[in-house]
């Protein structure tokens, strides 16, 4: 696995059409270590992953992954800088095998490497081996969200972007899923960005914590010092 | 019950044709959501550029292969220079600009290389073949025809399915947004899709000019029959084209056999305006509706 990548944004200002989500957003995650996003619907968490992977073209500010700006507004190309990005919900490839949207997380990584990481993916996740060869329609919503995971880990990305992974999942799953989170970071080879509703147990595994709350940074500190931290919990955390 | 043979043969022979063309509507159709109106006028165009070949070098196969690499190169050079330029807008843009590359293609045709019918020579002999004293009303010719459609329709298939760029095309095809996710430089798939549909129409051009003569219009007539069995097999899969375009073929040959043969054109439109009215998702796939 390639060695993990820093990721910071700077004063990054972007939007949909007329209406803008983020209003001048900086945040630096240190590369192997997990910075959890959180704060309330609408504050601009989804969006700031979306930017960062390439969907939405900032209109002001940089993104940079080692100090290095990332191409702005491609995805494909901020994919093969090695950022891997989990959307959130939907985004199994449902007409394809899973066996085929595994092995389209791995396209980027040369055939010998994919074949590895692919027996990598069916050990980690014995449910997508099982049913390699059926397509990813017929997955339960649970199933999908691993299989999205799992490709993403394909890749061998430098930097995972993950938003609500526990969206949909058992808390079993969960349970699994930040578990493998954490151990991806603890090997040395991953940088996270964790958009997660659930902001106690992203705290739980993440290092550092970020909130936002329209659109604007209210606070970035260790993910303990977060947690502690009553006034924002009520105010931003809810719980 | 010869005559029956006669016609059923005669019928996958002209079906494998219009399963080419159909073929080559998928590849555009499923990459970038487009009925590419221009299709045939693409194809005839690359007859022509063979013509000239095959007149000076006095061989056909190196005609062949130009009027296939050139088909290659026009799908390309359409998609990135013109068919680019409309993406993302309304779907009724693409097919006025497919039709108005069709037009400036024949027009131009008809400026270079004048409006005259010409000769076109086939691949084999045209001269029917026959098992004992039993005609079968085909000929090596039609042979060939039957088997270079197939070989092309199955070589798409086995690098869909089992090759690493294959997978990058079935994956934009489906879901571009994702694919892009996932690193796929789907401009340079979507250009790869229109250069195999330009390959495989060159190549229906080749197999069909040697019996429509070669002019400005000459795959016009083929090019709605291809549209119709594209329409027949659900406009999304390969194997739906190559099924439509016999279907269509033999269902032609008897209608022109037993009824007349100037009531061939009238079914084939016949066809297209049942399968519409009827199921428009086409003969093969789960009803859902599309625009066009």
């Amino acid at each position: 696995m390639s060695r993990a990548a820093a990721l910071a944004t700077e004063d990054v200002v972007a939007g949909y059409g007329a209406v803008l989500v983020l209003d001048g957003v900086s945040i630096s995650a240190a590369a192997g270590t997990i910075t959890a996003v959180l704060g309330a619907n609408g504050a601009g968490k989804t969006t700031l992953l979306r930017t960062i992977g390439g969907f939405i073209r900032p209109r002001r500010g940089r993104i940079l992954l080692d100090g290095a700006s990332l191409a702005h507004g491609r995805p494909e190309e901020v994919a093969r800088a090695g950022v891997a990005h989990v959307p959130e919900g939907q985004g199994v490839i449902t007409e394809l095998t899973i066996e085929e949207n595994l092995r389209l997380g791995g396209l980027l990584r040369d055939g010998k490497d994919g074949k590895a990481a692919l027996a990598d993916a069916y050990q980690r996740f014995p449910v997508l081996a099982e049913r390699r060869h059926r397509t990813a329609g017929t997955l339960s919503g649970g199933e999908r969200q691993i299989l999205v995971i799992a490709r993403a880990l394909m890749a061998a990305p430098r930097v995972l972007l993950l938003d609500e992974p526990s969206l949909g999942l058992a808390p079993k799953i969960v349970t699994q899923v930040m578990e493998l989170i954490r151990r991806l970071r603890d090997d040395g080879g991953l940088t996270v960005l964790l958009v997660e509703q659930n902001a106690r147990s992203a705290l739980a595994i993440a290092d550092k914590g970020v909130v936002l709350n329209v659109g604007k940074v209210v606070a970035a500190a260790d993910a303990a010092d977060l947690a502690a931290d009553e006034a924002l919990r009520r105010h931003y955390l809810g719980f | 019950m010869q005559e029956f043979l006669e016609f059923t043969l005669e019928g996958v022979s002209s079906g494998m044709i219009y399963a080419a063309i159909a073929l080559s509507l998928v590849l555009i159709w499923r990459g970038t959501r487009i009925l590419n109106y221009a299709q045939g006028g693409m194809a005839m165009f690359t007859a022509y550029v063979a013509l000239i070949v095959i007149n000076h070098t006095g061989n056909y196969w190196a005609g062949f292969v130009t009027a296939l690499a050139a088909g290659l190169v026009l799908g390309a050079v359409l998609e990135r220079a013109v068919v680019r330029q409309v993406a993302g807008k309304a779907p009724m843009n693409a097919v006025i600009v497919s039709i108005g590359l069709l037009i400036f293609i024949e027009g131009l045709a008809g400026i270079i290389y004048g409006a005259q019918y010409r000769s076109f020579p086939p691949a084999f002999s045209i001269d029917g073949l026959s098992i004992g004293s039993v005609a079968l009303g085909i000929s090596r010719n039609d042979v060939f025809t039957a088997v270079a459609v197939l070989a092309a329709a199955a070589a798409l298939a086995v690098a869909f399915k089992y090759t690493r760029v294959g997978l990058r095309m079935r994956a934009t095809a489906f879901n571009p947004g994702v694919a892009r996710l996932l690193g796929v430089r789907v401009g340079r798939v979507l250009t790869l899709g229109w250069a195999l549909a330009g390959l495989i129409g060159a190549l229906a051009g080749m197999l069909v000019t040697p019996s429509t003569f070669l002019y400005p219009n000459s795959m016009d007539t083929i090019f709605v029959l291809g549209f119709t069995a594209a329409v027949i097999g659900g406009l999304e899969s390969p194997l739906g084209a190559v099924v439509g375009g016999l279907v269509l073929g033999v269902v032609l040959s008897y209608a022109g056999g037993y009824l007349g043969s100037a009531l061939v054109e009238i079914f084939g439109l016949g066809a297209l305006v049942l399968v519409l009215m009827v199921r428009p998702a086409g003969l093969f796939s789960a009803a859902a509706t599309r625009q066009v």
